[in-house]
């Protein structure tokens, strides 16, 4: 297990690496433009334009170049030009946010999609399957950027039940903190829940015909330690990646267009702002900032992965 | 010899529910399994013979299934059972065995610790360590090497022989009186097969274990078999002790499977003896015998269906369900100086 | 020349790889460890093995499905060993198989006519009116009625599926057909059917098979001449009754012995002398 853990965090680094490297080239070495100028942004003068070119060294040859732009990410130096604020700042300020609203829908999609799969497949073929099964397709097919604004519209606008947007630190106050987010909360969940209740429905239909459940009942185990012990913790495992992929795409961003309704500053706000004012540092630094979240987070599902299935370990035991 | 039964199976009629129709995959079976005994029962797909053995331990009750008929234990009526006793039986009364014993363990934990858990389902009081030791004496039982060690391996870790003798020693955990085992040796090497035989008749004669042994095979019944009993199309076509069937078979079924055996001690046939057809569709079975549509000595009487009668005088406990008299048996049997069925072209 | 398939010393092995970053071989699986066998034209090679000797790798590393490791295979007296899938094309007109799972072996969503005609009309052979004459043909021969031409898999049982699978190896008018344990997975009674069948088509035709299975009671009855496979290698090679009756190697004693024998009063006879032994 150790080896493998090992291998995993080994090539966690390699994969950052290979974005880093990945984002140098896409933004400063294959557009025909001088990369000062589209560094400088939209309004730059050309003394402006002149100070990056020194700063950033355009002379020196790729490789160096690359370790200059590593070197900036790295001490913070990552400046983006209009207004003057350091990029990683930013992001700092935006993270709260971000993980706020991550969070929370993840573990409302979490305990719902999983519910509404389990009793789903439970009941499989009755009404109750029937009507869930609707939901979760209504849920799959809604947008967020209808729902989001339908819900404004009948709890904030026209029963004034939760605020219209707007974040609110924790710190700040938790009472308004958790009013703010409910309803960015739910726009989010609701596509995941949909999605998730469908995949646990069919893992757990899959699974309830396998052998091994079979024998577990001929042991004389009651049902529901059929269930829990060999039904729900094999249904369960590929979900264990599924979540893995969708939680770090949400930190890593995609989250923008809910954050863009509900007027949160999280990452994803900013990383808006920046492809529309189209400023080169913050578009960087926010894919970076997403590179290093999802790699995180697969790799930690990875692991969590060969946990829970020993079959995955490859070649960490003998067969006889 | 007459001990009292300890499973009796009067009339057991197991039907399901489809989109098609209902589909009788159990159609009147009765047989008696007395303590110690190996009964064997035979048949291919669609004979009703998993059927029959997993509705023993109620593993078929579902809202589509219809049971009828009688399955008592010791006296115990088990067709009346409440789930929660029939529960209780699993494991401690009757244990069963399954074919593939690659996907008859959860692939995501030891199988120590599924032994276990087969333990403490019965006997809660069982601390962990008490029940990992029950588990390696188990394993040494049925000759698992390095027991103590095996025990905490996982089930792609064992050879599929090994995987078979650790799923034999968490039906024997319990000290059950009667064994079930489906087609226990199909999924396994001939060689590998001739040791878990080994081990079922082993067991069988130091524990007294009865056994009622589901297979295809007749090469696996002459070995452990006492009595056989010759399922098709659901109904029970023959039965009769081990002798009997292999060497006075009734059933033109029977000759049939006797026929298309192939034996490594006789020399080659020219051609080899098949029976013509396809096993029954259990929607669209003719009136009358259900084996008609195959069996080439099928007359007039045929259409009405055979009742499971002993048919020989001298041997009262032989029955079968053909319309054919003993001496017609008799003759018809013979092909080319073997039991047969049909001619071969 | 009646040397259909001539194999020497054919090896593959599967290299075990461990390693952090980057991995490195280890160690190798030696699925198949230098086999040598030959197939005449019109006569059947048994190949006899249990899970894990290598046999079916053996046949895919013949038909160049997988790459062998090293070694010769040599068809009509052409090597083809290590050949690329352009260069094996027109050969696999000549070489087909057989495969053991009547319910995988065929995809589920192409009718019978299709599947069985497929063949014909990707070599070239056949088209349009021509090629569902010679399926509805192909059908009748092994045992179907022409008209099952439209319809799936799945309104079919096993027995019939694996006609099927035997209609679709034979369109192209093979040389040379490898079995791989083509009745393990059908109900007894309709083995010897099958058995039958290959045994008719092979007079008909004269087609060579490599027969491959785990169960020596079969493979005796189809086969001239039997190899026995352990761990890679062929332990024992000979005519099927010298194999059968014979046996020269421990491994292959060792099989034989454990066949049951359907008879009671010999199984009764035999567990008496070995333990007497």
């Amino acid at each position: 297990m150790t080896r493998f853990i090992a291998r995993r965090l080994v090539g966690m680094i390699a994969v950052l690496f290979a974005v880093s490297v990945i984002v140098f080239v896409v933004f400063m070495v294959l557009p025909k433009q001088n990369p000062a100028q589209t560094l400088a942004g939209k309004n730059a003068t050309p003394l402006l334009v002149k100070n990056i070119e020194a700063e950033w060294g355009f002379d020196d040859s790729l490789p160096q170049q690359y370790l200059t732009m590593m070197k900036k990410v790295f001490t913070g130096e990552l400046i983006q030009y209009e207004p003057r604020i350091p990029v990683d700042d930013r992001i700092i300020e935006g993270i709260p946010a971000t993980f706020s609203l991550a969070i929370g829908a993840a573990l409302i999609w979490l305990f719902f999609g999983l519910l509404l799969g389990y009793l789903s497949a439970i009941r499989a073929g009755g009404w109750l399957d029937r009507i869930l099964t609707g939901v979760s397709i209504a849920g799959i097919s809604i947008p967020v950027f209808f729902l989001g604004p339908v819900l404004i519209y009948f709890f904030s606008n026209k029963f004034e039940i939760f605020p219209n947007g707007q974040y609110v630190p924790f710190s700040e106050d938790p009472a308004e903190w958790l009013k703010h987010l409910i309803l960015p909360w739910f726009t989010l969940a609701v596509l995941s829940i949909g999605f998730y209740s469908r995949v646990l429905r069919s893992n757990m239909l899959d699974v309830m015909n396998e052998d091994y459940v079979r024998t577990a009942r001929a042991k004389g185990l009651s049902e529901r330690q059929v269930m829990t012990r060999h039904v729900l913790r094999n249904s369960l495992i590929p979900i264990i990646t599924l979540f893995g992929l969708d939680f770090g795409a949400t930190i890593a961003g995609t989250a923008i267009i809910t954050e863009a309704i509900f007027s949160i500053d999280g990452v994803g706000n900013y990383a808006a702002e920046a492809v529309q004012k189209f400023e080169l540092p913050p578009i960087m630094g926010v894919a970076l900032y997403g590179a290093f979240f999802v790699v995180l987070i697969n790799t930690i599902v990875d692991i969590v992965y060969a946990y829970l299935d020993p079959r995955v370990r490859l070649g960490e035991s003998a067969s006889e | 010899m007459s001990q009292a039964p300890l499973l009796s199976v009067r009339d057991l009629r197991v039907g399901f529910a489809t989109e098609e129709g209902v589909v009788q995959a159990v159609d009147g079976v009765s047989f008696d399994l007395r303590p110690g005994e190996v009964l064997a029962i035979v048949g291919e797909s669609g004979s009703g013979k998993s059927v029959t053995a997993q509705t023993l331990i109620g593993l078929t009750r579902a809202n589509n299934a219809r049971i009828e008929g009688s399955v008592q234990l010791d006296g115990a009526e088990l067709t009346e059972a409440s789930d929660a006793e029939m529960r209780r039986l699993r494991g401690e009364r009757i244990a069963m065995v399954f074919q593939d014993p690659m996907t008859s363990f959860n692939p995501v934990y030891r199988i120590g610790a599924q032994i276990v858990e087969a333990i403490r389902a019965h006997r809660p009081d069982t601390s962990k360590q008490q029940g990992k030791a029950r588990v390696v004496e188990l394993f040494e039982a049925v000759g698992i090497p390095k027991a103590a060690q095996r025990v905490d391996d996982y089930p792609h870790e064992f050879s599929g022989g090994m995987r078979q003798r650790a799923m034999i020693a968490m039906a024997l955990a319990l000290e059950p009186e009667v064994l079930i085992a489906d087609e226990p040796t199909t999924a396994l090497d001939v060689t590998i097969q001739a040791q878990i035989l080994d081990l079922l008749e082993q067991l069988n004669r130091e524990h007294n274990l009865a056994t009622i042994l589901i297979t295809h095979d007749l090469g696996v019944v002459a070995e452990v078999a006492d009595r056989v009993l010759v399922m098709y199309a659901g109904k029970v076509v023959e039965q009769g002790t081990l002798d009997e069937i292999f060497y006075d078979p009734q059933h033109p079924y029977t000759w049939g499977l006797l026929g298309s055996l192939t034996r490594i001690d006789r020399p080659r046939p020219h051609r080899l003896p098949q029976i013509a057809g396809q096993p029954p569709s259990l929607l669209d079975l003719p009136d009358g015998c259900p084996f008609r549509p195959r069996c080439p000595h099928e007359f007039g009487k045929c259409s009405e269906y055979p009742g499971l009668d002993a048919r020989l005088a001298e041997a009262p406990e032989h029955r079968d369900r053909c319309w054919l008299t003993p001496e017609e048996k008799r003759e018809k049997r013979m092909v080319e100086g073997q039991i047969g069925l049909e001619a071969p072209r | 020349m009646t040397l259909l398939l001539e194999v020497t010393d054919l090896v593959k092995h599967f290299p075990i790889k461990r390693g952090i970053l980057i991995d490195r071989e280890v160690d190798q699986v030696r699925a198949v460890d230098g086999v040598g066998f030959q197939v005449e034209r019109g006569e059947t090679l048994g190949l006899v093995g249990e899970s894990g000797s290598g046999k079916s790798t053996a046949c895919r590393a013949v038909l160049q499905l997988i790459k062998p490791t090293s070694g010769s295979v040599k068809f009509e007296g052409q090597e083809i060993a290590g050949l690329g899938r352009r260069q094996m094309t027109p050969l696999r007109r000549e070489m087909q198989m057989i495969f053991q799972d009547p319910y995988a072996s065929l995809n589920p969503r192409k009718r019978i006519g299709q599947i069985v005609g497929d063949p014909l009309k990707r070599q070239g052979v056949a088209s349009g009116s021509e090629l569902r004459r010679q399926v509805q043909e192909l059908l009748e021969r092994v045992g179907l009625s022409s008209e099952h031409f439209s319809r799936y898999p799945h309104e079919f049982s096993g027995g019939q599926r694996q006609r099927i699978g035997i209609a679709r190896a034979l369109a192209l008018k093979p040389k040379l057909v490898i079995c791989d344990e083509p009745v393990s997975a059908l109900d007894v009674s309709i083995q010897a059917q099958i058995v039958n069948l290959l045994d008719d088509l092979q007079d008909e035709l004269g087609l060579a098979y490599l027969f491959v299975a785990h169960d020596i009671g079969v493979v005796r009855h189809i086969a001239d001449r039997i190899a026995v496979m352990n761990e890679g290698k062929i332990v024992e090679q000979g005519s099927a009754d010298q194999v059968c009756e014979q046996p020269k190697d421990e491994y292959t004693k060792k099989l034989l012995a454990a066949v049951p024998i359907p008879d009671p009063k010999e199984s009764r006879e035999r567990h008496q002398r070995s333990s007497v032994q």
